[in-house]
């Protein structure tokens, strides 16, 4: 007999669609509604059954895996905590604790997703509003650098196209506007589709602050945009009712990157001068908000932290991952919840296969897969509870609808800092 | 025949799909080489839809399956993942984030 379980969080990406409905029988995960293709594989495709730890290759206990994990820790000079994203807000706190015994660098995949937005908002500040305001109010919807219908599938038509209180009509009430550099399904679903030269962002966003200020502007085009196009879409946003800009990694992993959004979100507080406007980054990871939000709560910085002094050190371009690994600082790491062995240059990637690691994670990435030690732990919102950040910054709690048979990934941090200060 | 064309890299429906599925199955290394590239470059070329061809930076190389997409003339997509990942670098111009997307590239047969 088959139990069903209403209103449950998906914890993919940064949407964190809180209207899922899932069917379990048995303790396994047997039909999920609502969920988009990237849901339905969170959901179907995670095995909650118990597992052992590997070490080296082996199966251990548990037991035999928290000492063999305080070996490395305890030896290592210079160890890296990093990801966080995937994990809860609960489990967060505790690796910025375990990076605060072992004075560690901690970072997030924060710094190789919107860590150049973090730049940006430090320089200019983020003129930001919630989701339930875009579904409610906004007429005029920006998307650059970005494709939700692949990255956050549901986005569209949890906010976007949904009817709200002042946008009756739904999709009607609103004017799309998509930039990107190359035609996407966003794009195709767009009123308005404006093509950049890649690496041009900026560049655009410069010539579109200055029409909306009123000035002149002589070149037929910027970064492949006609003036005419660009004449259109400044007056398009200093009339809207209530505009919201989203972005994603176009800007921030293109040549300018933390420029590219400053410009953005300065464009954005520019409009405010002549109607209401907002910006939200599209975060990707479910609680990579939260990792930002913890760890700048901890530490006052929202990533690339160093504890190596005692107390945190700020520092993007050296202790964020890619680049403290890369320059083989790092001689251990914790990966939590997330995959750089997937995901990093490959020169950073083959560096972290040369260190101990001890992987955290319920699924087996490439990283665990490779890792000295891999600790398979519950997933929050399926089998263990906690709290997540979306996008906007709004809290959501994590309601576990399985008998958890793994432990969380804050039992285990618990469990390393105990190993650490023994 | 060579073309130096520019690299974007992103996720994509399949790419995600794959990853869940397990990112040590041939399925996932399948997903992540399939490049797209616009059908003019890929005459240029000499090759077919579903082509291999080499890519190069500094950095290394990879074979990927080519696919013929409406991206623009000089571009290449390639999705995230380990095969993408041999062609970037690690400079990060000091903000952490390595150059995923904007990276020149040269493609051959």
């Amino acid at each position: 007999m088959s139990e069903r379980t209403e209103n449950v969080v998906c914890t993919f990406c940064g949407c964190l669609c809180d209207d899922l409905v899932v069917e379990h029988e048995e303790g396994r995960i047997v039909k999920v509604l609502k969920a988009c293709a990237n849901g339905q594989g969170h959901f179907r495709e995670y095995d909650p059954s118990p597992r052992l730890p590997r070490l080296e290759g082996r199966d251990v206990s548990w037991d035999e895996a928290y000492s063999a994990a305080g070996e490395i820790l305890r030896s290592s000079r210079s160890p890296l905590i990093y990801g966080l994203s995937s994990a809860v807000t609960e489990a967060q706190r505790r690796a910025v604790e375990l990076a605060d015994r072992l004075g560690a660098v901690v970072d997030s995949t924060s710094s190789v997703c919107h860590g150049p937005t973090g730049l940006a908002m430090q320089g200019v500040g983020e003129p930001t509003c919630t989701l339930g305001e875009v579904r409610n109010r906004a007429d005029l919807l920006l998307f650059w650098g970005c494709n939700p219908l692949v990255s956050h599938p549901r986005h569209f038509a949890r906010y976007s196209t949904a009817k709200g209180r002042l946008t009756p009509e739904g999709r009607k009430s609103r004017t799309l506007i998509v930039v990107d550099v190359r035609p996407t399904a966003a794009t195709k679903a767009a009123d308005i589709f404006v093509q950049v030269e890649q690496g041009r962002d900026y560049e655009v966003l410069t010539a579109l602050r200055a029409l909306v200020q009123g000035k002149a502007m002589e070149r037929p085009s910027v970064g492949g945009v006609a003036r005419e196009a660009l004449v259109d879409l400044a007056e398009r946003f200093k009339n809207c009712r209530y505009g919201v800009a989203f972005m994603g990694m176009g800007l921030t992993m293109t040549r300018g990157r933390d420029l590219n959004v400053a410009e953005l979100f300065s464009l954005v507080s520019d409009l405010n001068d002549y109607t209401r406007f907002s910006v939200i980054p599209m975060r990707g990871h479910g609680n990579v908000s939260g990792a930002d939000q913890v760890t700048t709560w901890q530490c006052g910085f929202p990533f690339a932290v160093s504890f190596a002094r005692g107390y945190p050190q700020y520092g993007p371009g050296e202790f964020t991952a890619v680049d403290f690994i890369a320059r083989g600082d790092a001689d251990a790491a914790v990966i939590l919840a997330s995959d750089p062995g997937a995901h990093f240059p490959r020169k950073a990637a083959e560096r972290l296969r040369e260190i101990p690691t001890i992987v955290i994670d319920p699924a087996e990435s490439l990283s665990a897969s490779q890792a000295t030690l891999w600790l398979p732990t519950g997933v929050a919102g399926i089998d263990t509870a906690g709290s997540s950040y979306r996008m906007d910054g709004v809290a959501l709690r994590l309601r576990p609808f399985l008998k958890a048979q793994r432990p969380s990934d804050e039992e285990v941090l618990v469990r390393l800092i105990e190993e650490v200060i023994r | 025949m060579a073309l130096t064309l520019t690299l974007v890299t992103g996720r994509t429906l399949a790419q995600a799909a794959a990853m869940h599925k397990g990112k040590t199955t041939d399925h996932y290394a399948a997903v992540t080489r399939q490049a797209e590239i616009n059908g003019e470059d890929l005459a240029e070329l000499g090759l077919a839809e579903g082509d291999e061809a080499t890519v190069r930076t500094k950095e290394g190389e990879v074979r990927v399956t080519l696919k013929v997409s409406d991206l623009p003339r000089g571009m290449l997509f390639l999705p995230m993942g380990p095969c993408a990942n041999v062609l970037i670098g690690v400079d990060t111009e000091g903000t952490g984030m390595p150059p995923f997307k904007g990276l020149s590239v040269e493609v051959t047969p």
